[in-house]
């Protein structure tokens, strides 16, 4: 499909592409964050690219497994040419420093929301974001819930909750469904909250 | 049997003498609760996918005007039974909290659905586990949906506590008990973890 984006990007901009892959037809390229704004406006600019239109923008937490520990995904489609890439730029170390990247709202406005949800749920930082607040989350909320070090069944209530006792059966003591926390990665009891 | 003559048009009344039909004798309370009792007005706070389980009961087929329980209002202060119908999010509870406290006395709050109930398989940063740990609730009615024969159960149920002034909260039984069930299901592949 794409794949002549990918040689084009790799011929434009050389050592900045550190990988690219095609897998079921999917075209990716992993890029230097420093340059991820250049990108993708070369990208929506140059005539044998024309990526037009912006599909999505997400992270994804690779705490444990990759040092830099996040991964910025960029969803992209040319309308005219009918082809699209997926662009992906590695940013954070273990602790969550510098976990920073050039915001795209420049190059595609779509983009605006998607970025600040990404921060809202990742704490990504996108440098040059017009608005960069909390999207879903309330602005109380501390941390940034789909990390993967944030416990995955704290709560930040905002009004004081009712202690409910006797709760009648077939409700536990144990609201929600414990069954459903088998399959969580930490040990219980030695989650932070 | 009394008779009694207007003017005008000449109509005619008839008017039971006691002495004749006999008569009946209750206490104001009670007498109270049965006008309460059929005559609940309603307040949907719908959030999520429950919501066309609630518009099935409200329309035609299941007929929840047959119970007293017809017209919804769409102002809290004019309201005497919150339905919680869905999820309720951590950010949301400011909100529920507020309608509740906005609404007349006697107030009663009806939790539709699981998750309404005890936050359901939502067991995050983002779902609040029950309503009941924001406002007092009157009737669970458990199901994901709940079928609308179950949430009929509930409103009688809810009736039936106004008639007896009973506050205390209630459930519509599941026909079949969750935590029997949970035993039952294979077990996910749980990780080990100790090394």
């Amino acid at each position: 499909m794409s794949k002549r984006v990918l040689e084009i990007l790799k011929s434009k901009f050389g050592a900045d592409i550190y990988e690219t892959h095609s897998q079921f037809g999917d075209d990716t390229a992993v890029v230097n964050p420093e340059k991820w704004r250049e990108i993708a406006r070369f990208l929506r600019d140059d005539s044998q690219c024309a990526m037009n239109m912006f599909v999505d923008l997400t992270a994804v937490d690779y705490l444990g497994r990759q040092t830099p520990r996040f991964e910025v995904v960029l969803h992209l489609r040319s309308l005219e040419r009918g082809h699209r890439i997926r662009l992906k730029a590695r940013i954070g170390d273990d602790d969550a420093n510098g976990v920073e990247i050039d915001s795209v709202v420049p190059v595609w406005k779509g983009a605006n929301w998607f970025e600040r949800e990404c921060f809202d749920m990742f704490g990504v930082n996108f440098k040059g974001h017009p608005d960069l607040r909390r999207i879903l989350m309330y602005p109380e909320f501390v941390g940034y819930p789909l990390r993967k070090d944030y416990p995955a069944d704290k709560t930040q209530p905002l009004v004081e909750l009712r202690n409910v006792p006797d709760k009648l059966p077939p409700f536990g003591i144990d609201e929600g469904m414990p069954f459903g926390r088998q399959t969580h990665d930490y040990p219980r009891g030695e989650e932070t909250n | 049997m009394g008779e009694m003559t207007t003017g005008g048009a000449g109509t005619t009344i008839q008017v039971l003498e006691g002495s004749e039909t006999g008569f009946a004798t209750t206490r104001f309370n009670d007498l109270l609760n049965w006008a309460r009792k059929y005559s609940l007005f309603q307040y949907p706070f719908i959030t999520a996918c429950c919501a066309m389980e609630f518009m099935a009961m409200a329309s035609p087929r299941f007929d929840m005007a047959r119970f007293g329980a017809e017209a919804p209002r769409f102002s809290p202060r004019q309201s005497d039974l919150l339905w919680v119908v869905g999820t309720i999010s951590q950010r949301q509870a400011p909100a529920l909290k507020r309608i509740y406290e906005q609404m007349a006395d006697p107030k009663y709050v009806f939790a539709f659905g699981t998750c309404a109930s005890c936050g359901g398989f939502y067991d995050n940063y983002t779902t609040l586990a029950g309503i009941d740990k924001v406002v007092p609730v009157d009737v669970y009615v458990p199901g994901c949906p709940p079928r609308p024969e179950a949430v009929i159960d509930g409103l009688l149920l809810l009736q039936d506590k106004i008639a007896r002034g009973d506050r205390t909260p209630a459930i519509v039984k599941p026909r079949r008990d969750p935590t029997v069930q949970a035993g039952n299901l294979v077990r996910l592949g749980k990780k080990s973890t100790a090394t």
